[in-house]
């Protein structure tokens, strides 16, 4: 980075408008896959094998996929709450609604309209 | 120091900031496909099931595939910051190998479906698995794509301010597919292979 390469030793405490953001660092990246390789390992597992009480291991397998999620998003994508993140984290914040919301309306409406809905065989004995 | 004190952000930050947000509407895109899966998933119209279809072995190796090019496509990022252009030009090369042997799995499975008679015109859970597991396929066709590109600028351009920018925005769409195979992965492979 030779265009900036002033020392920071100046006296003021902002840091200078156009530096460039570090982008995390190799143990950084590094440290995320180790996470992201436990993680998915433990999700393989939690599905293949008898480890967890068999009704839970939905359960098990979103929570694992969630914290797989913010792994990649810290240590990949590099979303912190430093100040110069805080739009970035409002935004994800926001899309994560909106998700949610998407996700869970549809099941929620679809199994409802599913579970009203009339069998065809009670649909045949009305058209007769 | 005071939000918004030391005036306007860098250059860097709003480009990152207008690409977080292309990505977050891209992730809601996905997000209603999923819904959609995870509305259809049992409805095999006497179909196979998904624990009859998926063979996990190939789904590991494809998510192993995918996790690593998104660690050397971060190093990649890493090394051009840094100008060390060999490195980067080999971070990237290893992120074009891993991301084309994901691509191809997924499509030998894709062909292996069709060829067992299980294509997408089955039943409603194989449209909703091709058009989610399609669809994320599609966007690693694109990355690929715009790796080469992103790989042939900065040879020909050299590792400029707006290069290293739009490499970044590369390594930000690249890693949001990771993190979308791990919702695939959970939802269609893991949970429907059981």
């Amino acid at each position: 980075m030779e265009e900036h390469a002033a020392p920071a030793t100046g006296s003021s405490g902002g840091q200078p408008p156009d530096k460039i953001e570090p982008s995390g660092s190799i143990v950084t990246y590094t440290v995320g896959l180790v996470f992201a390789l436990v993680l998915t390992g433990a999700s393989f597992m939690v599905s293949q094998t008898n480890l967890l009480w068999t009704p839970g291991v939905p359960a098990g397998l979103a929570v694992l996929a969630i914290a797989q999620m913010g792994v990649h998003l810290v240590f990949f994508l590099h979303i912190s709450t430093g100040p110069d993140n805080t739009n970035n984290v409002l935004a994800l914040a926001f899309g994560v609604l909106i998700v949610t919301l998407i996700v869970s309306g549809s099941l929620w409406i679809m199994a409802n309209l599913n579970a009203h809905m009339m069998s065809p065989a009670a649909i045949m004995q009305m058209q007769r | 120091m005071a939000r918004g004190a030391g005036g306007p952000a860098p250059v860097r930050i709003i480009v990152g900031y207008g690409f977080w947000i292309f990505l977050l509407s891209d992730i809601i895109l996905f997000s209603a496909l999923f819904a959609t899966y995870a509305v259809l998933s049992g409805q095999t119209a006497g179909g196979p099931s998904g624990r009859e279809l998926f063979e996990l072995h190939r789904v590991g190796i494809e998510t192993l595939c995918l996790l690593f090019s998104s660690y050397t496509c971060g190093l990649g990022l890493l090394f051009l910051e840094q100008r060390r252009l060999p490195a980067f030009y080999a971070a990237c090369a290893l992120t074009f190998v891993l991301g084309g042997a994901f691509l191809g799995l997924e499509l030998s499975e894709f062909a292996g479906l069709v060829a067992r008679g299980a294509g997408p015109s089955r039943s409603a859970f194989l449209s909703a698995f091709f058009s989610l597991v399609g669809l994320h396929g599609a966007h690693v066709t694109v990355g690929l794509a715009w790796l080469i590109f992103m790989t042939a600028q900065t040879a020909a351009r050299g590792p400029r301010e707006f290069v290293r920018r739009r490499f970044l925005c590369f390594s930000l769409f690249w890693h949001a597919l990771d993190i979308v195979w791990v919702g695939v992965l959970t939802l269609v492979y893991l949970m429907g292979a059981r």
